[in-house]
Formats: C-alpha cells, sequence, structure tokens
C-alpha cells in the first residue's frame, strides 16, 4: 500500500502541473461553457416572465418563475391574456407545428433510406446493363448544391398542386439523396458473397435476399444514416419556408421564425420565444440523448457528403 | 476504351445465351444470375431514380433554362437571352450581396477552422473523451433557426445576457446585429458556435488516423506540443483539411437561415448576402428568371470550388501514403 502511494507520490512531482496543461484545460473549460450556457440561458427565460426579465437582465436564475411562456407558445393562453404577459397575442399553435415536423422528418428518412437502400443494393450486388453508368450519373448528383434545387423544385411543386401541404415538403428529399445511396452501396459490396450464396443455395430469390438477409445485416449502418437525415429533415428552413403558407404544412423551423417576427408593441415576447425555442430543440436534444454515441461516430464519415 | 467500341460485343453473349437456353440448363441457370436481374434491377432502382430524375436533374437544368428566361410564376417563361445575366453585372446590389457573402465567408471559415483544429487537437491530445465529443456536437443538433433565435436574445443591446457582461465590465454596449459592420461578423460567429463542435470532430477523426508511435518518438527527442503540432499533426493532417475546408466553404456560401432569422438582410442591406437577395428576388418580386440567374453565378463559384476540393484530395494523397 504504502509503496504504491510512494510512486504516485514521485511521479506527481517529477511530473507536476505544467503550465500549458492548465493552459489547455482552461481552453476546453471555455469551450464547454461557451457551447452549453445558451442552453441554460434558453431554459432561464423561457421560465421567466417578461416583465420581470427587463428589471433583472443580468440575474442567472429564472426571475419570477412563470408557465406562461409556454403556455403562450402552445397556444393555452387567450390573446388578452397573452397581450397582458408581453406576448403578441397572435396564435401559435407549436402542437400543431411539432406534429407536422414529426410527419415531415419521418416521412422523408423511412422513405428516404428505405428506396435509396432499395437503389444501393440493385448498385451493389444485381447485375444489369449500364449499371456504373447509372451510377456515376447518381454519383455526380452530390456536385450539385442543395440550395441551387431549390428554385427549381419549388415551381415544379407548384405546378403539381403540392404548395402548402405536408407531401410538398417532405417530397423533394423522399426519394433519395445521392449521399445515401453511395453509402449503403458501400455498405451491401462489403457483405460476403457467401451469406447471400446460401440463402440463394436455399431457394430464396433476390427479393427476399434483400428483405430478409441485407436489411437486417445493414440495420447499424441505416440507424445511423436516418438519425443524420432524421435531424437533416427537423432542421430544415429554407425549403418549408417556400412551400408553407399555413398551419396545415408549418413545420417547427418556419414557425419559431414567424413567432419571431411577431414583435409586440412593448418589444420582443422573450419569454415566449425562449419557450417555443425549447420546445423546437427539444425532441433533437432527446434523441440526441438516446444515441449521443453514435451520432457523435457517425459524423467522422459524413466527411464524404 | 471508348463506348462504341465496347457495347456491340456486350449485345453478342445475350444472343448468344438465349440461343443456347434450350440446349443446355445449366448455362441458361448461369446467364439469369449474370443478366436476368435486369427487370428486378429496374423495380429497385425505379423509386430512387423517379427522385433523381424529377428532384435533381430535372431541376438542375430547368434552373439553368430560367435563367435565360423572364418567368413571374403566372405566365410561362419568356426566352430573353442573356438579359438576366447582363442586368446581374450591372446590378449593385448584387455585387455588394456578393461582397457580403465573401466576406461573411472569411470571418465565418477563419474562425471555425482555426477553433475547429484547436478544439480537435485538444480532443486528441488532452482528452478522448466521449462526453466532452458528445458536448461540442451539441449545437449541431440545432436548427440555424434556433442558433439564431438564441444569439439575437443573448446578444440584445438592452436585455441581453451578453451586452450586461459587456456593460458590466465598463464598456459601451454593442448592438451587435444591429449595426452595420457588427451584423456581418455576428451572424458569422453565430454560425460557428453552430458548426464549430461538427467541424472539430471532421478534423479530430483525420487526427486519429495519425500513429501515436509517431508522437511517442517525438516526445522520447524532447520534442515539445508546439513543435509536434506544427511538425507532425499540421502535415500529416493537410488533406484532411483540405477536405473539411472546400467542404465547409462550400455550405457557408449558402447562408441563409441566420440572416432571415436575426436582421433579415439589414441594417441598409448590410447583411444582405446573396442567398436572401436570391430568395427576395424570386418571393418578394416573383423574378424567377433572375433568381436563378444569380443561382446559377453561385452554382459557378461553387463548382470551382468543388473542382478545387478533387485537385486538393488527389494531390493530398500521396501524403497518406
Amino acid at each position: 500500500m504504502a509503496a504504491v502511494a510512494d510512486t504516485t507520490t514521485v511521479r506527481r512531482v517529477r511530473r507536476g502541473p505544467s503550465f500549458g496543461k492548465v493552459a489547455a484545460w482552461a481552453v476546453m473549460a471555455a469551450i464547454v461553457l461557451i457551447t452549453l450556457l445558451p442552453f441554460y440561458w434558453i431554459l432561464r427565460t423561457a421560465l421567466s416572465s417578461n416583465t420581470a426579465l427587463a428589471a433583472h437582465p443580468g440575474d442567472v436564475l429564472p426571475v419570477d418563475p412563470t408557465t406562461g411562456g409556454f403556455e403562450r407558445a402552445l397556444g393555452l393562453q387567450s390573446a388578452e391574456e397573452a397581450i397582458a404577459q408581453g406576448g403578441s397575442g397572435g396564435g401559435l399553435k407549436f402542437w400543431r407545428y411539432l406534429i407536422n415536423s414529426v410527419i415531415v422528418s419521418t416521412l422523408i428518412t423511412v422513405c428516404q433510406i428505405f428506396f435509396s437502400a432499395m437503389a444501393a443494393y440493385a448498385f451493389a450486388r444485381l447485375r444489369w446493363r449500364g449499371r456504373e453508368k447509372v451510377f456515376g450519373l447518381f454519383l455526380a448528383g452530390l456536385m450539385v448544391p442543395t440550395i441551387f434545387t431549390l428554385l427549381p423544385n419549388f415551381v415544379l411543386i407548384k405546378q403539381l398542386g403540392l404548395v402548402d401541404t405536408l407531401l410538398g415538403v417532405a417530397l423533394p428529399t423522399m426519394f433519395m439523396t445521392p449521399f445515401a445511396v453511395f453509402f449503403l452501396r458501400q455498405f451491401f459490396m462489403n457483405v460476403p458473397r457467401e451469406v447471400e450464396e446460401a440463402a440463394l443455395l436455399d431457394g430464396a430469390g433476390k427479393i427476399r435476399i434483400f428483405f430478409r438477409v441485407m436489411l437486417p445485416m445493414a440495420s447499424t449502418p441505416i440507424l445511423t444514416l436516418g438519425l443524420l437525415t432524421y435531424i437533416t429533415a427537423w432542421n430544415d428552413y429554407f425549403w418549408p419556408l417556400m412551400v408553407s403558407y399555413s398551419d396545415s404544412s408549418r413545420v417547427l423551423t418556419v414557425a419559431l421564425a414567424i413567432f419571431r417576427a411577431q414583435t409586440p408593441q412593448t418589444g420582443y415576447d422573450w419569454s415566449g420565444l425562449m419557450a417555443a425555442t425549447l420546445i423546437a430543440a427539444l425532441p433533437m436534444l432527446v434523441l440526441f440523448g438516446c444515441f449521443a454515441r453514435r451520432i457523435v461516430s457517425s459524423i467522422s464519415f459524413t466527411g464524404i457528403k | 476504351m471508348t463506348i462504341a467500341s465496347s457495347s456491340p460485343p456486350s449485345r453478342l453473349p445475350l444472343g448468344g445465351a438465349a440461343g443456347a437456353g434450350t440446349k443446355s440448363r445449366t448455362r441458361r441457370a448461369r446467364s439469369r444470375e449474370n443478366q436476368g436481374d435486369g427487370r428486378l434491377a429496374a423495380v429497385f432502382i425505379a423509386p430512387a431514380m423517379l427522385g433523381f430524375l424529377l428532384f435533381l436533374l430535372w431541376p438542375t437544368l430547368r434552373g439553368i433554362y430560367l435563367s435565360f428566361t423572364r418567368f413571374n410564376l403566372l405566365t410561362p417563361p419568356e426566352w430573353v437571352g442573356l438579359d438576366n445575366y447582363v442586368r446581374m453585372v450591372h446590378d449593385p446590389i448584387f455585387w455588394d450581396s456578393l461582397t457580403v457573402t465573401v466576406e461573411y465567408v472569411v470571418i465565418n471559415i477563419g474562425v471555425q477552422t482555426v477553433s475547429a483544429l484547436a478544439i480537435a487537437v485538444l480532443m486528441q491530445r488532452l482528452t478522448q473523451s466521449a462526453v466532452l465529443r458528445g458536448i461540442v456536437l451539441t449545437p449541431y443538433l440545432m436548427s440555424n433557426v434556433v442558433a439564431g433565435i438564441v444569439w439575437l436574445w443573448i446578444l440584445d443591446t438592452q436585455l441581453g445576457i451578453g451586452n450586461e457582461i459587456i456593460a458590466g465590465l465598463g464598456a459601451d454596449r454593442i448592438p451587435f446585429l444591429a449595426d452595420e459592420t457588427w451584423a456581418v461578423p455576428t451572424i458569422a460567429l453565430i454560425n460557428v458556435w453552430r458548426h464549430v463542435g461538427y467541424t472539430a470532430l471532421l478534423l479530430f477523426a483525420g487526427l486519429m488516423a495519425i500513429p501515436n508511435d509517431v508522437y511517442e518518438a517525438a516526445k522520447v527527442d524532447g520534442a515539445s506540443e508546439w513543435r509536434m503540432f506544427w511538425r507532425i499533426t499540421m502535415p500529416l493532417l493537410r488533406p484532411v483539411l483540405a477536405v473539411v475546408l472546400i467542404m465547409t466553404v462550400i455550405g457557408s456560401f449558402q447562408v441563409f437561415d441566420t440572416v432571415a432569422v436575426t436582421t433579415a438582410g439589414g441594417p441598409a442591406n448590410a447583411t444582405n448576402v446573396l442567398q436572401y437577395y436570391v430568395y427576395g428576388a424570386a418571393f418578394g418580386r416573383f423574378q424567377f428568371g433572375y433568381a436563378s440567374a444569380m443561382s446559377v453565378a453561385l452554382l459557378v463559384v461553387l463548382s470551382a470550388i468543388t473542382v478545387l476540393q478533387y485537385r486538393l484530395t488527389r494531390a493530398g494523397q500521396s501524403d497518406l501514403g
């Protein structure tokens, strides 16, 4: 026991806390603070009342704690009540937008990954003429910045009569992205041929192999890809802004921006705005809480995106 | 090898297989395995192909076509040749917005790359804690809209905690997003906050590819961390850094959300970035033709950067080997 204690003290004395190391930890701590403090500030503001916020802008804890901000964000307050508490009185129903966001993001994620996986399987394991050429065409699609396709896609969605519908918001990214096809093709190509051949010998057709062998084997990359797709779809603002005009297709990001633009005469409704921000951010934070490790490790391969 | 010379032989085995099919079952089975997937492949590829043609290839071609037309969405596009491009070249607001965009990109990418590199190196050399990696990535999960609104509040001139701290230190309050000189750097830094963790993790992945022995050997030789950074880390990370840099530059040029939410292009067009101007031209003034021409201009700039990306990655590959 004593000997062990001895060696550790000796080592500690010899190394000493070098100045560089202390400085490095200090920098790291500062980075963590800058990263996380805004999240605390959202919560603190959302739980404060607007009048108290104006009087005590620097207090660390919520001032005059109230759930009024959340009530306004969720449309639970009457217009008079909302205006009295510093809100705009404009009707915003974040439940509605939350549901819209869930529908759009789920639709995009499920369909995009399923269709991309089908295409990826055809590129990786089926034999057909022109396969490499078609794949090359898909890959070339990676070069087109999404932003360039938005205006013409809006024109198309308008011609299809899908403006201001949830389907219109989801449609352009519902079928595929070149990245998803590319990523899943890489995985399918690395599945040992023996696995497939064994299933073939058992009399399974290629369709059956895809559903019963390939898809289950790819569950890990599919989940990883799915998380990234879901986050991207959930956070998208520019495209939904173009396509949705009313509550029927409005997603959270657009609703939040509208809430911010509805400035009451007394100044911003910061409490309500931060409550709405928290509602919009919470699902992603929960998702991150559940899948943090997978999301973090998935970042390294999105480099090819 | 040309397409013309390769296509006739590929047609021959098909005909041969069909003729021999009646004679030999094994050959037919083999040929079905090799070439008979055509119909199945068509089914498997159909949805993705539909999406690719309808929402990627077609809009790309259509966007280029629309840039040569006058189009207000209500009446059919009218061909006007190069009019939109002539107008663009003579439009001072276009050039202003391009300048603002470049200023934004320079600040955004400059600060973000240096910070991300610092964070990545700290994560490599100081602590490889997974929790820490999770923490720095958190802002990336927020939408640009959320990030914009939160910082709008923190940096509010009268009530924001940021300005409270500045006032507490005895300095003058700064109207970060309401001032012509401060607005662009502020928006650039807000987006650094959201993206720096993501960029750091990309660089971190590159750093993990550098074998630890190299550092151990250098340490034995008495090299300092500072020296190791410049002599080992930087040269070996260079290819990854180049890819990440150009990828983030392309993303940075497309800035829109944060501007739309915080300043709406103001004050006095100070933050009227290109995408915001394009959006205004299309949805504010219904000049879809002119908006498309400006989009094509941005596409050209971004394509040039992409070409540069491929050059650099290819040049960098020898470094890693």
